[in-house]
């Protein structure tokens, strides 16, 4: 485990601090939320590299930079959980996949890189859309079909989009995303602003030739392309090794360099992501895999336990949580106390239970927006009623 | 499994109608015996009785998918890798692609392979394997190969909150690939008698599932070993005013509004067209010649849906005894909406009015 390798810049450990030790000499929780002091950590594990250097497991964070991303996973596994009980409440309808365990993934890719560099997503995209920027007004109103969603309610949980923060969505097929993710990174190679796409997908998808394709494009052109294979072990119900010949998802682009990252460690995805999108500018593209874990079923149709062990579930919630991991980190730096983070997840549930009564209150779209956006607006086409002769628009 | 290539066209029908009397001997048998040894079953508790049967009575059948090893998203394949084991009923990596020209290749060697692909909406990734590989594997070789073992299953159409990607009807794509079969079921008796034939058919076939009855419909089911015929439509309601063409789940909703409809006095003639291609004129064009009207509906898209092809044969060959405009009510011309299901569907009411629009032209 990481901790006992920590190198603190804070004078003395926890274990040589009195046990009587006063609130008032503990940096208050709010001083932290603002403190830049460097800390030096390791991250979990070493990087293993295919054809490409290792980036060092040495990290430079800070006592602000610690609270925000407990903040940030600890409200986006909230909001998982939230929208697990809309699910089974039939608030929210469709197909939908959460994303609960993978948090450290959507936080530390975000921290590493900019708004202007592109991410695109397979349908798992709660996260990824609220680390973009994302409200969580926007995402409950979109779960539930409201106007308020950020596809203004006709794309459901599946189908989030931010083209402000190059957020490019929100895919539903398996695989399908990862080539448009490419052509991302061929218009930006044009752009020449130094900018980078993150085309991101399953283990499951791994296996899908279009991904193939995908990269030898990329690397045929040198794209700035960064393939992050975010690898929970199942393809739906299947173990990767009953999938995937090789389950070394970061050596399978062959003549495409890859590292493979602790994904459930948010330094080692900050660090790596930011070793890619140097890489990926300079030579082309590069594979992340990312060793991370789902804690619910691929859909809320699939109670997650058939295919697994609930040993194995509760065994990565205790060894290997990332939300756990930074708890750990704050302890140990003393930044804030047990009560604080707890306080802090109070917060976050109020939150987003807020959001959700205010995603209730949004509308849902006018039926009329059933035939908007099929075609450029204006475009004129004809759209036919049910018996094609009565009822006829034209499209808005 | 190869028949002779060379056939007149008059041996060709005589075979054709000869096979279609045979075979419908043969279901009035199954039908008979029905009533004794029934049980009641839903949809895909029937599907997964047929794959037991396809496995226990040809050894050289194999079925496989994305998590079929462990009965499938639908229940469907359950307890076939228990009892037939892996080497017969296995999981596959998530690549459509790969698991039809996989399932091409060992049809071609002899083989019967029931493919699944988990959601009709994610066949495309296949469709190139299907319409360039599949369909024409037969005429490109002149008849060296095939690949008439391949049956592939899917489960499509709307399910009340499926959205855009687990929503959709694309029958109509595969229906314009010459050399493949395309059936849809509406029940479960049909569902296991057209898959066991889809199985054993020498051609490959597309075998679609309406995903909302799986649960829903439940009906007596024969447990022995029983075919339907492919491309035989079947008058499921008899009428006289006007005829009522559809498939898969519609037809429930086609019949509600038949009932209703005769609540007003017309009388409604239903008919599941069940294999829509090769399709079943004849069954068809008998009964608009009988009652001079005919509507069709379909989940899938209004424009370009097999409706459309039906339509115009119609209007060829009974152009003269037609009393109104041949109607459709399928779904709308947009993506299948999430939100707008309600909206999109063809539901019993728009098939009502529409009844009466034609019955009233």
């Amino acid at each position: 485990m990481a901790l006992s390798r920590l190198s603190s810049s804070a004078p003395g450990s926890n274990l040589l601090k009195p046990l009587t030790s006063a609130p008032s000499l503990r940096r208050s929780f709010s001083a932290a939320a603002d403190d830049s002091t460097p800390i030096t950590i390791e991250t979990s594990l070493p990087f293993t590299s295919h054809v490409c250097d290792v980036p060092s497991r040495t990290v430079e964070t800070s006592p602000k930079e610690l609270m925000k991303f407990f903040r940030d996973m600890a409200l986006m596994r909230r909001m998982e959980i939230a929208a697990d009980s809309l699910y089974k409440s039939k608030l929210i309808r469709g197909f939908c996949h959460l994303y609960d365990g993978q948090e450290a993934v959507a936080i530390g890719m975000e921290a590493a890189i900019t708004k202007k560099d592109c991410i695109i997503t397979a349908y798992r995209d709660h996260c990824t859309f609220l680390g973009r920027g994302g409200t969580l007004l926007q995402v409950f109103s979109e779960l539930m079909g409201r106007q308020g969603g950020c596809s203004k309610g006709k794309g459901g949980s599946m189908h989030f989009y931010k083209k402000d923060s190059g957020f490019y969505g929100g895919h539903g097929i398996v695989g399908a995303q990862v080539p448009l993710g490419c052509g991302l990174a061929f218009a930006q190679k044009y752009s020449k602003d130094e900018t980078v796409t993150f085309a991101l997908y399953g283990d499951g998808a791994a296996n899908q030739g279009q991904l193939f394709e995908a990269l030898n494009i990329s690397a045929l052109w040198d794209l700035p392309a960064i393939l992050v294979c975010e690898n929970n072990h199942y393809g739906m119900g299947t173990a990767e090794w009953r999938a995937a010949k090789s389950p070394a998802y970061y050596k399978r682009g062959d003549y495409v360099p890859g590292l493979k990252v602790d994904g459930m460690d948010v330094f080692a995805v900050k660090q790596a992501c930011k070793f890619a999108k140097e890489h990926a500018l300079k030579n082309g593209p590069i594979i992340l895999e990312m060793d991370t874990y789902r804690y619910h079923g691929h859909s809320m149709s699939d109670p997650g336990s058939t295919y697994r062990t609930r040993d194995e579930i509760s065994g990565v919630r205790q060894e290997r949580d990332p939300i756990e991991r930074i708890r750990k980190l704050i302890f140990a730096h003393d930044i804030a106390t047990e009560k604080e983070l707890k306080d802090i997840e109070k917060e976050m549930r109020k939150e987003v239970d807020e959001a959700i009564a205010q995603a209730k209150e949004s509308p849902m779209p006018d039926p009329s927006e059933l035939f908007t956006n099929v075609y450029v607006k204006g475009y004129g086409v004809e759209s036919y009623g049910p018996d094609r002769k009565e009822v006829r628009a034209v499209l808005p | 499994m190869g028949r002779s290539s060379v056939m007149s066209r008059s041996r060709l029908m005589n075979w054709a109608s000869h096979t279609r009397r045979s075979r419908s001997h043969q279901y009035q048998q199954a039908f008979s015996t029905s009533s004794e040894t029934g049980k009641s079953l839903n949809l895909y508790s029937a599907i997964n009785q047929a794959l037991h049967i396809a496995l226990e009575t040809d050894p050289r059948t194999y079925v496989f998918g994305e998590d079929v090893g462990f009965g499938g998203v639908f229940r469907c394949t359950t307890g076939l890798a228990d009892r037939f084991g892996k080497k017969r009923v296995f999981n596959t990596p998530l690549c459509e692609q790969g698991i039809v020209g996989f399932g091409i290749g060992l049809a071609a060697m002899g083989n019967r392979a029931v493919a699944e692909i988990q959601f009709a909406d994610y066949i495309f990734p296949a469709f190139d394997q299907i319409v360039n590989e599949a369909a024409k594997f037969r005429y490109r070789s002149g008849n060296q190969f095939n690949c008439g073992g391949l049956t592939i299953r899917a489960p499509y159409g709307a399910v009340g909150h499926g959205g855009h990607y687990h929503s959709q009807s694309p029958e109509a794509f595969f229906c314009h690939a010459p050399g493949i079969k395309v059936v849809i079921p509406r029940s479960p008796r049909q569902a296991k008698g057209l898959l066991l034939s889809c199985i054993r058919d020498p051609n490959p076939v597309v075998f679609f599932e309406p995903k909302w009855l799986y649960r829903l419909s439940v009906e007596e089911v024969p447990e022995h070993d029983f075919m339907l015929p492919l491309s035989e439509a079947e008058v499921i309601r008899e009428g006289n005013d006007i005829t009522l063409v559809g498939w898969g789940a519609q037809l429930s909703v086609m019949e509600q509004a038949c009932l209703d409809a005769e609540k007003d006095g017309i009388s409604c003639e239903l008919i599941d067209l069940r294999t829509l291609i090769p399709w079943d004129k004849d069954t068809v064009e008998a009964s608009v010649k009988k009652t001079g009207r005919l509507l069709i509906s379909h989940e899938a898209p209004v424009t370009g849906g097999f409706g459309a092809e039906i339509a115009a044969s119609i209007v060829e060959s009974c152009f003269l005894r037609l009393e109104a405009p041949v109607s459709r009510v399928c779904g709308l011309d947009t993506p299948f909406p999430l939100v707008f299901e309600p909206f999109y569907m063809p539901t019993k009411n728009k098939i009502l009015d529409a009844i009466k629009t034609t019955v009233n032209y």
